[in-house]
């Protein structure tokens, strides 16, 4: 099976974010970049189908500046097989990012495209879905469960008040949810053999897709901070307060 | 122009909050916009539905009627939209950032080439939107161009719509939807079988962390105090992946947000990311014997105690405040 694996680079989670005086961005001068941690699930799942199966090939592919080849070769060092970087500077939006990734797909032509359910920077939860409409797939987003009879693949999904299994034909989209697996390390081995690993750029101009972005951030805003409130000695006093203060119970 | 077309997703028959929190937003919209809100539902059998929806106040309910809407699917759910928002001339259409909504409104906007805008937690007078990023580190101001645009809004961050004095006008629409749509079959709903409040809806949330240290003492320590004040339970990431509690529990970033009269979080350490789904709360307490917790930095009221004797003593103090 040959499976396509987007691939985000994003700030690291434990980086505490800070926004820029001015609104134009976020600081990024003590940011560590790391593979969005839902993109890293998607990478596992794409390597655990390929070692099951016996067979297959697994391709990262992202969307961004030449920094994120960091971001592509630590994939490749978890065991993904090559990697396709379509380059721009520009700030695109999810459309014209799943567009670009659509023309990647009908080149590529991959049985599976495993994405993240969301990056974990703009938490937008939508170029996955926007795919799957694009190439006129199924989807499976949020993922728990996956697995294969063949050309069917069956899908537990994480929904509102439980899980959700639904059920089609390859080719399909799936995006991952936090219990689909835990991701591997890179071993140094395979460090060593991603650096021989095809790392190939595409310039996005080539694509042919219209990259002008239907949704600009105009600014952002540091969020009201939340006032620390005060610590209580006791649990009698915790209740005391939460009935004859704050009048919640 | 300025129409705002809401997807009102129903659940066994009903319309829970978070739907008709989409349609006061839509409302809203329509409104800063010059347009008027339609709610929508969409099901094999829709007629009780439309009557139910068309309480609430909005210019017209359109019920999207066709066999392949029986249970929720993107594709067949994302094509009959599209057409309604072709045929209707909306310039919006907007929904709740439900796991459904979150699931078909992209799709939706590919099919429109609309751009969409997440889980928004405010309409500015402008027509501009704000929405969370960076797990609610930043709040971005959003503009977006083009004939359509797709929303999702953050249930916790706009009222329910109230039941208006007249009902609307029920149209009824059967929804053009291709045979292509077969292809995703739905196979089974497994619910979480419990009796507490939904999380998302409740006015009060007791949530369990790592420090719980196992789904027995969740059931044992936890739950008493949960059931005691009426709460819905929530869990912290770390517990659910521990599998102490199933997974739509989660409360955070990439969980379920929430924001209730009063949160209590016990044995949570106050991640950004759990951070993000509770700091809207009204009420914060929280119960940790590490005083240096970071969850005592959001918290109206901290208690550093060791929770397996905390709480076990607090379900007997609510209890003896309700006799009283
Ligand atoms: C991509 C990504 C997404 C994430 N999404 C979410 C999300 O949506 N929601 C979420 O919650 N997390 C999320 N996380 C995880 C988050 O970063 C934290 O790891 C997690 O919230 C920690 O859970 P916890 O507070 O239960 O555990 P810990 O951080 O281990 O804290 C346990 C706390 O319990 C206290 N404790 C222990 N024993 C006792 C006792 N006997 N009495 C009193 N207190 C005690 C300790 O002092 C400690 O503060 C995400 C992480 C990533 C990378």
């Amino acid at each position: 099976m040959k499976i396509l694996v987007p691939v985000k680079r994003v700030p690291d989670p434990a980086t505490t974010i800070r926004v820029l005086p001015d609104g134009s961005g976020i600081a990024t001068d003590n940011v560590k970049w790391v593979i969005n941690p839902f993109d890293e699930i998607a990478i596992e799942e794409a390597l655990r189908i390929k070692e099951k199966q016996g067979s297959g090939e697994v391709v990262l592919a992202a969307v961004g500046q030449q920094s994120w080849q960091e971001q592509l070769r630590t994939g490749l060092a978890m065991g993904a097989d090559r990697a396709l970087l379509v380059r721009t500077d520009a700030a695109l939006d999810t459309l014209a990012i799943a567009r670009l990734l659509a023309k990647l797909a009908e080149d590529q032509k991959p049985d599976i495209i495993i994405l993240g359910k969301q990056a974990i920077d703009d938490d937008s939860n939508q170029v996955g879905q926007m795919l799957a409409e694009m190439l006129g797939w199924p989807q499976a987003t949020f993922a728990s469960k996956v697995e294969f009879q063949d050309r069917k693949c069956t899908v537990v999904r994480e929904v509102d008040g439980g899980l959700e299994t639904i059920g089609f034909d390859l080719p399909a989209i799936v995006t991952t949810d936090l219990r689909l697996n835990e991701p591997r390390y890179a071993s140094l081995p395979g460090i060593m053999k991603a650096r021989k690993k095809e790392l190939k750029e595409i310039p996005a101009e080539s694509l042919g897709v219209d990259l002008t972005p239907k949704l600009k951030i105009k600014k952002l805003d540091p969020p009201p901070k939340r006032q620390a409130g005060r610590k209580v000695a006791s649990v009698e006093e915790l209740v005391q307060v939460l009935h004859n203060e704050a009048k919640v119970i | 122009m300025g129409d705002v077309l809401v997807f009102a997703e129903h659940q066994q028959g009903k319309f829970p909050k978070s739907s008709l929190t989409a349609i006061l937003a839509g409302q809203e919209l329509a409104q800063k916009r010059g347009g008027k809100a339609v709610a929508v539902v969409a099901s094999d059998n829709p007629d009780s539905l439309a009557s139910e929806l068309a309480k609430y106040g909005c210019a017209k309910v359109v019920a999207l009627a066709h066999p392949a809407l029986k249970n929720y699917l993107a594709d067949a759910h994302a094509q009959a939209l599209a057409a309604l928002v072709k045929s209707s001339g909306a310039e919006y259409v907007l929904a709740t950032a439900t796991a459904m909504g979150k699931d078909l409104m992209p799709r939706l906007a590919a099919r429109l080439g609309a751009p969409m805008a997440s889980e928004i937690v405010a309409i500015n007078e402008d027509g501009t939107l704000i929405r969370p990023m960076y797990a609610g580190n930043a709040l971005a101001t959003i503009e977006m161009d083009g004939p359509v645009k797709v929303v999702t809004v953050r249930a916790t961050a706009f009222d329910a719509a109230k039941p208006a004095d007249s009902p609307a006008p029920v149209e009824k629409v059967n929804a053009e939807i291709d045979g292509a749509s077969a292809r995703m079959q739905f196979v089974a709903f497994n619910q979480t079988k419990s009796d507490r409040p939904q999380l998302i809806e409740a006015r009060i949330v007791v949530s369990g962390g790592r420090g719980l240290k196992s789904g027995d003492n969740f059931k044992t320590v936890l739950e008493p105090l949960v059931d005691e004040m009426g709460a819905a339970m929530g869990a912290s990431r770390a517990a659910v992946d521990a599998g102490f509690v199933p997974n739509d529990l989660q409360v955070g970033q990439t969980g379920k947000v929430v924001a209730p009269e009063l949160y209590v979080a016990v044995g949570i350490s106050g991640a950004i990311q759990h951070l993000a789904g509770m700091k809207d709360s009204k009420v914060i307490a929280a119960i940790n014997k590490d005083e240096e917790a970071p969850i005592f930095s959001v918290a109206d009221y901290g208690l550093v105690a060791d929770l397996f004797k905390a709480v076990p003593e607090m379900v007997q103090e609510v209890k003896k405040l309700k006799q009283s």
